[in-house]
Order: C-alpha cells, then structure tokens, then sequence
C-alpha cells in the first residue's frame, strides 16, 4: 500500500501569530515538505491545482519536476489536475514530460475544479462540468495511446493527425486517478477505463465515501477490469499527532477553528466524529486510519493532508517525522497483513516504479 | 401499497417555546389529517419538525456542505413527505432567516410536485401579505404544489372568531387543512419527478454519458 501527503497550497494566515507567509516562502515551504515525504519514507507527494488566490499551485508540472530532480522514490502525483478547464493536449505533453524526467515516478489524479469564476477565465461553463471531464478525458486517454490521433469533440478544436510528444515512458500511459467528492458519473467514469477512484474523505462522513466507494467498485466489476474488491481505490485524511492526544488538541484546535473550508463552523470534536479527521496521539491515527478498511474495504493508497490552515512550515515538517516514523510503518503492516491475496497493494504506476520497488 | 401511512411533514420555524408558530403548524396538521382520515382509509402519520432544535445544525451545514445526522433526518423527512406544511414567523418583513436557511439545503429539484400549505405568524395582521409575496414565490421556485389557501394568524386572531366579512382562524385552518388532504388523496404528488440523480439512484452507464456528448 502506498501512503503519501497532498496538498492544497493555500496561503492561509497562521491564527496563532497572525503572519502571513509570502507566496515564495509558501512555495519552498512545499518543496521542503516533500523533500521531508521522501525522507521519512512516504510513497506519494501530490499537489492541487488552482489559479485563485490564496492558493500557489498553477503550475503543478513545474514544482513536481524540480522535486523530481531532487529525490530518488517520491511518486509525484496530483490532488487534482483541472480536467475541464485545462487543454487535454497540454496535460498529455506536461506529464508525458514529467514521467520522463521523473523516470516513471508520476501519476496524476483528475479532478474538476470547484471554484466557479475559473471556468470562463479559461473560456468555460461550469455547467458543461461533468461533460468538459468526460470528453477531455476520453482525448486525453486516447492521446497517451494512440500515437496519431484525429479528433473531434465538443469543447476544443479538432485534431487532425495529431502526435503529442513526447510519448510516454515505454509506451506506458501515466496511471490516472479520477478524484471525486459526491459525483456517481465520476466514479462510473473511472470504473469504465478501470483507472483509481479517490476520494478526497476530508469534508463528508465516512458513510458518504463508502457510497461512493462501493458504487465505483460494483462498476468497475461490471466493466470487466476485475472483481470489484481488486479495484483501485485512494483515500484522503487529515491528521494532526502529538505524543499525547491533549497536547494535540490543544496544539491544532486554532488552526481549526479559523480554517479555511470548515472552521467557525462545528467544533473540532463534532468535526472529529462526523468526519475522518483525526486529532490525537500517533496511535490513535493508526487505529482511525485501519477503520477507512472496514468502510470501503482493502484499498491501495492512502494520502493525508497535512500542510494547511496557517500550520507553521517547522510543524509540519515534525508531523511528517511522526507519521513516517511512527504511523506509516504500523500501517503498512497491519495493512499487508489484512489484504487477501489476489487484491493489488498499489496502484499500477508505472513498471519502472514497480521494478524499482522490488529491488527495495 | 394501499395500507401505507399517509406522511404529513409540518416544519416550524418558531423560536419561543411555547411558540404560536408551532402551535399553528400543529392545528394545520390536526385538520390535514382529520379530513384525510374522513375521506380515505390509508392511516395518516404527522410528524412536526422544529427548526429551533436543528439551528446549529443548519448553521453548520452551511459552513461545511454536509448534515449532521438530526438535520439529514429531518430534510429526507420532508422530501418524502405526501404533504408538506411550512410554517414561519415573520421576520423584518419577510419570512424568518433560520426558515429560508433550512430551505436552502433541500435540493432544488426535491420538491418538486410535493403539495404545499404555507402558513406565517405575526404580531399584527399587517404583514399577512408575506405569504403571498415572500412565501409562496419561494415555493412556485421550487416547482411545489401550494395550496390556494395559505393561513396568516396574528396575535389577535388566536382571541377573536371573524365577523361578517372574514373568516376566524379556525375555519380558515379547516379550510386550508382540507385543501392539502384533497391534494394528498387526489394523488397530486410526483415528488422528485426531474430529481437531479444522486448516488441512491440507478447509474447512468458510461457509454450513454460518452453517446450524449457524441464520442465514439
């Protein structure tokens, strides 16, 4: 199983202090957390995709190529790629570029953007969401395999022998993701291509992401791709660890109580329970994160959120210490030893990734 | 099928307690079902909701996206409601704020068809009108059924009996009960007819979401 951190890049003041970084510091602030991912032994660093204030990541590719440069194992990911504001063509070539220079470490997750006001700066209708991901997609997916490609759709202009370039990595497509809160069409989109269904189980009740889950899997059954349980599954989380959980309490509760998406709303007590959020003692995140199995059954890839709200840079790196040192390991563990055979441990990224981890 | 309760869903935005919100919304009801019971023989099962208890919840609901259990228990209730009676005070000339914001969270579609009686509260008879200019535009939005007559009890209605030229407040809430039990029994109801679907609802299949956008 594959454990990991995405990202939302907001630039959020921090409640206790009242600073706000600037956006450079934000962004080394995320290039110094995934440096951190890498060294403590994550899987995964994968980061959003935004073009309002006060988010930093635009340009997903860019930073992801530089960690690239600067780490060995790290899978770079995304948490989500704009399918339908963005041009399928251009997300062809970046990541194609990406699994080049990363050496097959890159997969990517799609995802549509909730941010009304972005779809006409890009020349979009947010009411033509469901159908921009559907007929995006279905280019995007045909570009990575077909090395000449004539196209016509709705949304862009059409292709006429078309090459994008460069190719992916031996001729295999970048594995992708498709990241939905509460659409059953997204989940049926990826169980119809037999790609990864995430769901970001941040905001909802587990219940909500069961739904979903199960929904995926039946489809995914029924596409032929495998039996549903063998389906390729991504879950969210958010944590925040202390050695002892008061401390930890005590420590998160301003962060959020003013967060962005959810403070001065319920407490963090009723947020706890209501949602996967998870505010404790390292133990205690192990012991919430094996109860995602029992809601949506064996699953390949769990990535936690662990970088926003105003959290400082210096708290975040000592988050990342305790989740690689002392959660990930009991995790993989009691994950490995819970999953029939038969039911994949990861997601197919890349053969390169897959040899890579043999060796390992 | 036949044997199945009839469903009445009274909501109430009333703050006090006790509240003359509440308290019409209870003699909707009672008249509602009493008309229903006279005129058919499926039983008839009340269930009146207040919106006081669920405050926090609409609050917080707002901010996150999502229901605390209460209050998704009270909105499935009122979207599978046979019928449906609104009740609110009026608020700074219109209906109360906590009213609109529980109507908020219903989906836009969920009501669609769903027989309606609206009802309001106030201290002088002079706002009445918020029915027919506040209340019953939001309901016309929402596609439901409202019924012609919508009941307005001001303070000093719940202490006169009408005179020759109006109507008192019990036979106006007869008159009201009795319109929605014949739209619940005349089969009105096609609630959720152009429902967006959601994830309880059979899937679309993919290659008919690739067909509707013309793909191969």
């Amino acid at each position: 199983m594959e454990f990991g951190i995405f990202t939302v890049g907001d630039v959020t003041t921090d409640p206790t202090t009242g600073r706000t970084p600037t956006e450079h510091e934000r962004i080394k602030a995320t290039l110094a957390i995934a440096l951190k991912a890498e060294e403590v032994g994550l899987d995964v660093f994968a980061t959003g995709e935004h073009h309002n204030p006060p988010f930093v990541p635009s340009s997903p590719t860019t930073t992801l190529g530089y960690i690239a440069a600067r780490t060995e194992n790290l899978i770079l990911s995304t948490s989500t790629t704009l399918i339908t504001t963005n041009d399928p063509v251009k997300i062809a070539e970046d990541y194609a570029t990406l699994q080049h220079l990363a050496d097959g470490r890159v997969d990517l997750m799609m995802g549509r953007g909730n941010t009304g006001p972005v779809y006409p700066w890009f020349g979009k209708d947010i009411r033509q969401g469901i159908p921009l991901a559907i007929e995006n997609y279905a280019l995007l997916h045909k570009l990575w395999r077909e090395d000449v490609v004539d196209w016509e759709g709705k949304f862009r202009t059409p292709l006429q022998s078309f090459t994008a370039t460069p190719r992916p990595l031996d001729g295999v497509p970048p594995f992708v993701w498709h990241g939905s809160i509460r659409s059953p069409e997204i989940a049926e989109q990826a169980a119809y291509y037999g790609d990864g269904f995430f769901h970001n189980n941040i905001f909802w009740p587990i219940e909500h992401t069961k739904k979903m889950v199960d929904l995926y899997r039946q489809r995914y059954a029924h596409y032929g791709h495998g039996t549903a349980e063998q389906a390729i599954v991504g879950l969210g989380g958010q944590v925040f660890m202390r050695k002892n959980s008061q401390d930890a309490v005590r420590e998160f509760r301003p962060y959020f109580d003013n967060a962005p998406v959810y403070g001065h709303g319920p407490s963090l007590e009723d947020f706890s329970q209501q949602t996967p959020l998870t505010v404790g003692s390292p133990q205690e995140v192990i012991e919430r994160t094996l109860s995602f199995r029992d809601a949506v059954g064996d699953y390949q890839r769990q990535l936690f959120l662990m970088d926003h709200a105003g959290l400082p840079l210096k708290t975040v790196l000592e988050q990342l210490d305790i989740l690689g040192e002392e959660v990930v390991p009991v995790l993989r563990k009691e994950f490995a030893n819970m999953r029939p055979a038969g039911v994949p441990e990861s997601a197919p990224v890349h053969p390169a990734v897959a040899a890579r981890t043999k060796e390992i | 099928m036949q044997n199945e309760a009839l469903k009445i869903v009274a909501v109430s935005a009333g703050l006090s307690q006790p509240s003359s919100t509440r308290l019409l919304a209870d003699r909707l009801a009672a008249a509602a079902r009493e008309r229903l019971a006279a005129e058919q023989d499926r039983p008839v099962e009340v269930r009146v909701i207040d919106l006081r208890d669920l405050a926090v919840d609409i609050a917080n609901h707002l901010v996150t996206g999502f229901p605390p259990r209460a209050l998704s228990e009270a909105i499935d209730a009122v979207t599978a409601a046979d019928g449906l009676i609104a009740v609110s005070p009026v608020f700074t000339a219109s209906y109360s704020g906590l009213f609109k914001s529980f109507f908020d969270l219903i989906d836009n579609t969920a009501l669609t068809g769903k027989p309606v009686l609206i009802a309001a509260t106030g201290g002088t008879g002079r706002h009445s009108l918020v029915l027919e200019h506040a209340m019953r535009p939001l309901f016309a939005y929402l596609r439901a059924t409202v019924v012609p007559t919508s009941v307005y009890a001001a303070s000093e209605d719940w202490g006169s009996s009408g005179d020759e030229y109006t109507e008192g407040l019990p036979s106006r809430i007869r008159r009201a009960g009795g319109e929605l039990a014949g739209m619940i029994a005349g089969g009105r109801a096609v609630s959720g007819a152009s429902r967006a679907p959601g994830l309880d609802d059979e899937v679309v299949p993919f290659e008919q979401q690739l067909a509707d956008l013309r793909l191969d």
